[in-house]
């Protein structure tokens, strides 16, 4: 192409490059490839020994269904917080936009046992609930919390930016058609907004999956109720069961690669829609 | 009230219909209700976080962070982030000026490359490196022979770190490299300037906030990693125990107090990092005002010349 030829004006395309592929290869690559290895050198019973046990099973069952409700939690107000943020004016708005942020910012540890101290039986939040019968700390809908927590800013940060660049003039023209502002919204708003909610979501869940340090605090950690799938990793490589260890890793490794093409399909997808438009 | 008001209001103060917004107290529910969410998972858990730190005074607090082992944790935490920061915004810069001012086949698979740690879980960001330089990892026998400790020490949590923290300088810099172009590169090419002189006086003004809040974002999670950290660390108190493991430990022996003591120094680290990116957003915000009027002319006349 023509464009490639004038672009070399530039200098230093083959150090960025070496620079890049060597750094890639040793620190990603390689040490990643480590899995695939280990895993080829067990025998295919071993490893279907390894990740069909019913503990493992178990524990894939909490992570994933964990990490969809937290995600589906969010996809609700996520969007709710994004649009308050962009479209009204109130005391704080400044602040309380920076605090989307937080569960960016925050050490997982940290945000792990302030949960915990919280949704605990007698935390601030806990001991409200106690009463009600029901128990967040401990339970399967501890770690949905600690998976909320960790999800939220990412549905919340990649729908205001959609929203920001939303044009009045077509929700103002469905209301000149005679349209309901409910009915707006419905048909002319929030299609606009499904994919970068689903990008938003499929992001939310991806991490959620292989979350760790927030969950492991409020979790409780009981085998077949609610231990996830990283913990159990972690208590095979204490017990030195490398293996074990290594097989349920791999099963985690290919549906995050999966999702992770996901996501940049459904980015290139929505990126595709804004150029044609 | 207000409501009321504004109902009346409105049919002479403007032509718009009265339902083109959402009613006041539509609005005011939903703000209600977004506010509500935000407290109960995100504000209350930080600011439980300083009262349950300071709830048995003072002097403890000051005794847990001062502690011989929380110094040492707070010290291993520091150098492993002053290694892993610099190495990874190099890295971010090779990367962004090899992706974003040249063309080359295969660019989308290098970038998604670049995004793998984020999509793996911290706990298998430490398996990896076991796997590899544990005992009965691949070099663990070579190693071993020679002396050399990586796992449980302080290389195993280098490279963990190292890792898990990759791709955040090179995320923050390839959009925003991307969206400047590289007109300004070329003229100072053109002029006659040194690859170095290049990248100091045009690219790195350019992108110097960008690269700042990535080294920042880095940094945040560098300091506060704990799941890849914790499977290659070996919890060695005074040794090998970083912060975030640090404030496991005390929680695990149901020390709460000084755990949160500890925490606290890492939840100020957070909210330092969130001022840093609304700075960030302010300046490179009142810096595209700046030069939106002049621009759009100048930019389209240089792409004509370019091509």
């Amino acid at each position: 192409m023509k464009g490639s030829k004038s672009r070399r004006v530039l200098p230093g395309f083959g150090l960025s490059m070496g620079v890049v592929i060597f750094y890639l290869g040793l620190v990603v690559l390689l040490p990643i490839a480590g899995v695939f290895i280990k895993t080829a050198g067990m025998s295919l019973s071993d490893f279907w020994a390894a990740v069909s046990n019913p503990r493992v099973l178990a524990s894939y069952r909490i992570s994933f269904l964990t990490a969809f409700v937290a995600a589906a939690v969010n996809l609700i107000f996520g969007p709710l917080i994004a649009w308050v943020l962009v479209r009204y004016r109130f005391p704080g708005k400044k602040v309380i936009d920076s605090l989307v942020d937080l569960p960016f910012a925050l050490p997982t540890a940290v945000a792990g046992i302030a949960l915990t101290s919280i949704y605990a039986p007698s935390g601030w939040i806990g001991q409200w609930l106690a009463p009600l019968g029901i128990k967040v700390a401990y339970t399967p809908l501890g770690i949905m919390i600690a998976l909320i927590f960790i999800g939220l800013p990412f549905i919340v940060r990649t729908v205001q930016p959609v929203i920001q660049e939303l044009e009045r003039e077509t929700e103002e023209a469905a209301v000149m058609l005679g349209a309901y502002r409910l009915r707006t919204l419905r048909r002319v708003v929030v299609p606009e907004l499904v994919p970068a909610m689903l990008t938003g979501f499929a992001m939310a869940f991806a991490r959620g999956i292989g979350e760790y340090g927030s969950v492991v605090f409020i979790s409780g950690n009981m085998p077949m109720r609610t231990e996830i799938a990283p913990l159990l990793i972690r208590t095979k490589l204490e017990q030195y069961d490398y293996a074990g260890a290594t097989a349920i890793a791999m099963v985690m490794l290919i549906i995050s690669f999966a999702m992770l093409l996901a996501i940049n399909y459904l980015q290139w997808r929505a990126s595709r829609r804004v150029v044609m438009e | 009230m207000a409501g009321m008001i504004t109902a009346h209001l409105s049919p002479e103060g403007s032509a718009r219909p009265r339902h083109i917004d959402e009613s006041p107290l539509a609005r005011r529910l939903l703000i209600g209700l977004a506010l509500l969410f935000l407290a109960l998972v995100v504000f209350i858990p930080l600011v439980s976080i300083f009262i349950e730190a300071f709830r048995k005074g003072l002097a403890l607090y000051g005794a847990a962070i001062t502690e011989p082992y929380a110094l040492s944790a707070l010290r291993l935490t520091l150098l492993t982030a002053a290694i892993a920061v610099p190495l990874n915004t190099l890295f971010g810069l090779a990367a962004a000026w090899a992706i974003t001012k040249f063309r080359f086949r295969g660019k989308n698979v290098l970038i998604t490359l670049i995004d793998l740690p984020f999509a793996v879980s911290p706990i298998i960001s430490g398996l990896i490196f076991v796997l590899l330089f544990g005992a009965q990892g691949f070099f663990g026998p070579w190693l071993d022979e020679r002396g050399i400790q990586i796992i449980f020490a302080l290389p195993g949590i280098v490279l963990a770190t190292v890792f898990v923290t990759f791709p955040f300088v090179a995320r923050e810099l390839i959009p925003l490299m991307q969206s400047q172009g590289s007109q300004e590169e070329e003229a100072a090419a053109t002029l006659g300037a040194s690859g170095w002189q290049m990248f100091r006086r045009v690219t790195l003004p350019n992108i110097k906030w960008g690269l700042f809040y990535g080294m920042i974002l880095c940094n945040a999670r560098a300091t506060g990693e704990f799941g890849a950290v914790s499977v290659v660390s070996g919890h060695i108190r005074g040794q090998t125990n970083t912060l975030p493991l640090h404030i496991e430990i005390l929680y695990n022996e149901y020390q709460f107090s000084a755990s949160f003591a500890v925490a606290s120094l890492l939840v100020l680290l957070a909210l330092v990092t969130l001022l840093a990116k609304s700075a960030v957003e302010w300046r490179t915000s009142r810096a595209m005002a700046a030069t939106q009027q002049p621009d759009p002319l100048a930019r389209e006349g240089g792409a004509n010349h370019a091509h």
